[in-house]
């Protein structure tokens, strides 16, 4: 008998104490903002702080009072955007393209001076206080991981032949822990469409940058000197690319002498349809390259001088040029001379 | 009671083979000056000095070549005469680069006008300032802080005490011991004007045990000038007696607070070679163009030299008869302390106490796991748990080393060299300091784009 009694009074008191709970819980509920909870809903949790905010509830919270936008968050990128614009109720913020963490380094061990024999901690911060690294080059990618060590997406890796970092841009979602955990500065955010890239950072000129890598920018300036569209200044011994100028013609890839400058795309080139070209040599005429051959009112072709800016298919009054990837390297001497000056007949559009 | 003075932890290097024993009998010999001096713009803390020669000109000793690139920071002086071949970019000694003038030497060494001060006891503490400012004078026992800021207090802050280091701790270097022997009238003679320049009544030499000779010829350098004020103290010999903490601590029985700097318990700490220099600067007008340097270790004649700042390590190991079979590496600086080098081409600078050239022994031993056994705990000058920031480190959790005190660590190298596991503690420090001031700066950056948007 007694032990239902025991179980009376608990459920008796359970029973109370769960009133007041509900009570309580009514009574000093805080009213919920239910689109950051939406928007909590949609983040990633990484909770990496990439987007500057303490985690993926402190992201929520300044997306929900408009004090970040839709696509704070780099590690969710466009997918995240759209569905927090959503939410929010407003356009998907546009024209976002993908940034990705890259080894502005090609010093790997082969094409890099070794300073000393390094022995101490297996940490690249570590080893940049002892004569500020082991590698001649001072701006050089150690290769000890600590990036790889930072990245909570695996997307960062020492590759073992070259013994540098290397990233897989698939993977990576551009947090940017890597690049505040370089001691080198040797890790930079850039564009992933991006169709060519400096992959040094060394100031030096000439031949100071020669003694220490074999892959170093040595300033030489032949990149700017070749880029047809104004789109590589110097600054400090070091190209800048322009990204709204550059046409992804990938010549400055091509006359680097040192490959420091790397194409990270695939070559395009233009293509003429035969059937509704109409010679009118516009393409002809603006092309940079030489890559374009045909006699007047003929159909025109493209030669393997062709470098892929598509100067050519935007200005086809018949849309007759389309670019597609290349197949076979590109060679600079099948060149021909562009037609100077207009022809001189009637506007071939209007027989057309 | 003397005897009793001493701080927390500390340890007994070894002296090897050409250690002190060997290297303290060696009088001070002028090195030649080279035919090239490589003198780097920046061999002081702060911001590095601006370049006021170039390309073709002539120059004469002592004529300033570079300007204080701001108040923390020293002008630099030529330490030969002849002419400018280049101002470029050098490595020195520790891995940081600069911009430095190189000089081919003419050999006259025809010095520019010096101006010795007449009176220096008639002019005021501010004139005998701009005197060591000018002079190019820096904090010559290794860690460059440029002196005249040191002798220009801050602010409310008092200074009671001038304490000179004299102490000279690192196994090896002899290079003060032998300054204290030969020219303790010197010594005593800057001090007293150091003491003029800081406007105080007290000054302690402290003196590692270990060199009586030294405390003996000061001792009576005191008595003789009529050093009021002036008290050579006798430390035991215990490493790193010559930190500044650790020498303000023993001499004063003050302890200079975590983060704190001496002048926060009324004292500044000057070496003997920066109170030599400036005596030199002060009674014959001379410029900081040379220093004493020791030569130590596997050289066939280690030795004491007077180098002119911007020499090549290399002639200094020419000097010495060559290394010895067995060099695996050379120090600059103490073996405690000192930097390697990578190359024997890096320039002497005002920092420079000493080159030593080891064998096996300086070569980092493979490291086993922690034993526990807490003699890094006990070693540590700092009261640092050594062995727990080691783990903190290299699990990268820095926030928790910061709060355990690894910015505290002067990087004495004593629990290194303690550690029965042969772990490497000290650069596992060095690494969280170095960590958590990157994440100040980046912190900072990031505050100030901040600031810029808004």
């Amino acid at each position: 008998m007694g032990i239902l009694y025991a179980a009376l009074i608990l459920g008796a008191m359970g029973l109370i104490f769960g009133l007041v709970l509900t009570f309580a819980s009514n009574f000093f509920a805080v009213p919920a903002n239910p689109t950051r909870d939406a928007i909590r809903d949609v983040l990633p949790s990484a909770n990496c702080g990439a987007c500057g905010y303490p985690g993926c509830d402190g992201c929520a919270d300044a997306i929900a009072c408009g004090k970040a936008p839709v696509n704070a968050c780099p590690v969710g990128g466009a997918d995240v955007g759209a569905k927090i614009a959503a939410i929010m109720g407003v356009e998907p913020a546009s024209g976002a393209d993908r940034k990705v963490a890259r080894v502005i380094c090609q010093g790997d061990c082969q094409s890099a001076k070794i300073k000393y024999v390094y022995t101490g901690i297996q940490d690249c911060v570590a080893a940049s206080t002892v004569s500020d690294g082991f590698k001649s080059c001072q701006f050089a990618c150690l290769g000890l991981g600590t990036c790889v060590k930072s990245c909570q997406f695996d997307a960062i890796h020492i590759d073992p032949e070259k013994q540098i970092a290397v990233v897989d841009e698939a993977k990576c979602t551009a947090c940017g822990k890597c690049v505040s955990s370089c001691p080198k500065g040797v890790i930079e955010l850039q564009y992933a469409s991006a169709p060519v890239a400096l992959l040094c950072h060394n100031t030096g000129m000439g031949k100071k940058v020669m003694d220490v890598c074999k892959n170093g920018c040595i300033g030489c300036q032949k990149c700017a000197k070749s880029c047809k569209f104004g789109a590589i200044t110097m600054e400090n011994n070091l190209p800048v690319i322009d990204r709204e100028k550059c046409r992804g013609c990938q010549v400055c890839a091509e006359v680097c002498p040192t490959g420091a400058i790397r194409a990270l795309q695939t070559r395009r080139v233009a293509e003429i349809d035969q059937s509704t070209c109409i010679g009118c040599t516009i393409c002809a005429r603006n092309c940079q390259f030489g890559a374009i051959e045909g006699s007047l009112k003929q159909p025109h072709k493209v030669n393997a001088a062709c470098t892929g800016c598509g100067a050519c298919a935007e200005k086809c009054p018949k849309k007759c040029i389309t670019m597609k990837d290349a197949t076979a390297p590109r060679d600079p001497k099948a060149a021909v001379e562009a037609p100077a000056t207009k022809p001189v007949l009637t506007k071939p559009a209007d027989k057309a | 009671m003397f005897g009793l003075r001493m701080f927390p932890g500390g340890t007994h290097p070894h002296e090897r083979v050409n250690g002190k024993s060997v290297n303290g009998g060696n009088a001070i010999v002028d090195l030649p000056a080279p035919a090239r001096v490589v003198i780097p713009l920046q061999q002081h803390i702060g911001a590095p000095a601006k370049a006021l020669v170039k390309k073709g000109d002539a120059v004469l000793m002592g004529q300033k070549i570079g300007e204080a690139g701001g108040f923390v920071s020293a002008p630099v002086h030529a330490s030969v005469s002849g002419k400018v071949v280049a101002v470029e970019e050098i490595e020195v000694a520790g891995g940081a680069r600069t911009q430095a003038v190189v000089i081919e030497n003419d050999h006259q060494d025809a010095w520019v006008e010096l101006t010795p001060a007449a009176h220096p006891e008639t002019m005021s503490a501010a004139e005998l300032q701009q005197l060591i400012r000018e002079a190019g004078i820096v904090g010559m026992g290794g860690a460059g802080f440029p002196t005249s800021v040191k002798l220009t207090p801050a602010g409310d802050k008092v200074i009671r005490t001038l304490v000179i280091n004299g102490a000279e701790c690192e196994p090896y270097l002899t290079a003060d011991h032998r300054l204290m022997l030969e020219k303790a009238g010197q010594i005593i003679d800057g001090i007293r004007l150091i003491m003029l320049a800081l406007d105080v009544k007290r000054a302690i030499i402290g003196v590692e045990k270990n060199k009586p000779d030294a405390i003996e010829a000061l001792r009576a350098c005191c008595t003789g000038v009529g050093g009021d004020g002036i008290t050579v103290m006798a430390l035991p010999v215990m490493y790193p007696q010559g930190g500044e903490k650790q020498l303000v601590y023993a001499t004063t029985r003050r302890k200079v607070p975590a983060g704190g700097l001496p002048i926060d318990v009324g004292c500044v700490v000057c070496n003997v070679g920066t109170v030599y220099a400036v005596q030199q600067a002060i009674r014959e007008g001379k410029p900081l163009v040379q220093r004493v340097v020791t030569m130590g270790g596997l050289v066939n004649n280690p030795g004491n030299f007077m180098v002119r700042i911007g020499t090549p390590v290399s002639a200094l190991i020419e000097a010495c008869g060559g290394l010895q079979n067995g060099t695996k590496m050379l120090i600059s600086g103490g073996p405690m302390m000192g930097a390697s080098l990578h190359s024997d081409e890096v320039p002497v600078t005002k920092t420079t106490s000493g080159v030593l050239a080891l064998g096996d022994e300086a070569i980092d031993p493979e490291e086993n796991p922690c034993i526990n056994c807490g003699r890094c705990v006990k070693t540590c000058p700092m009261q640092l748990v050594p062995a727990r920031l080691d783990l903190l480190v290299r699990n990268g959790d820095f926030d928790q080393a910061e709060k355990c005190g690894v910015l505290n660590c002067m990087e004495c190298g004593a629990c290194t060299f303690a550690c029965p596991a042969k772990r490497l503690l000290t650069q596992s420090c060095r690494h969280g300091k170095r960590v958590i001031s990157m994440r100040r700066k980046q912190e900072a950056a990031k505050a100030a784009a901040e600031k810029a948007k808004d």
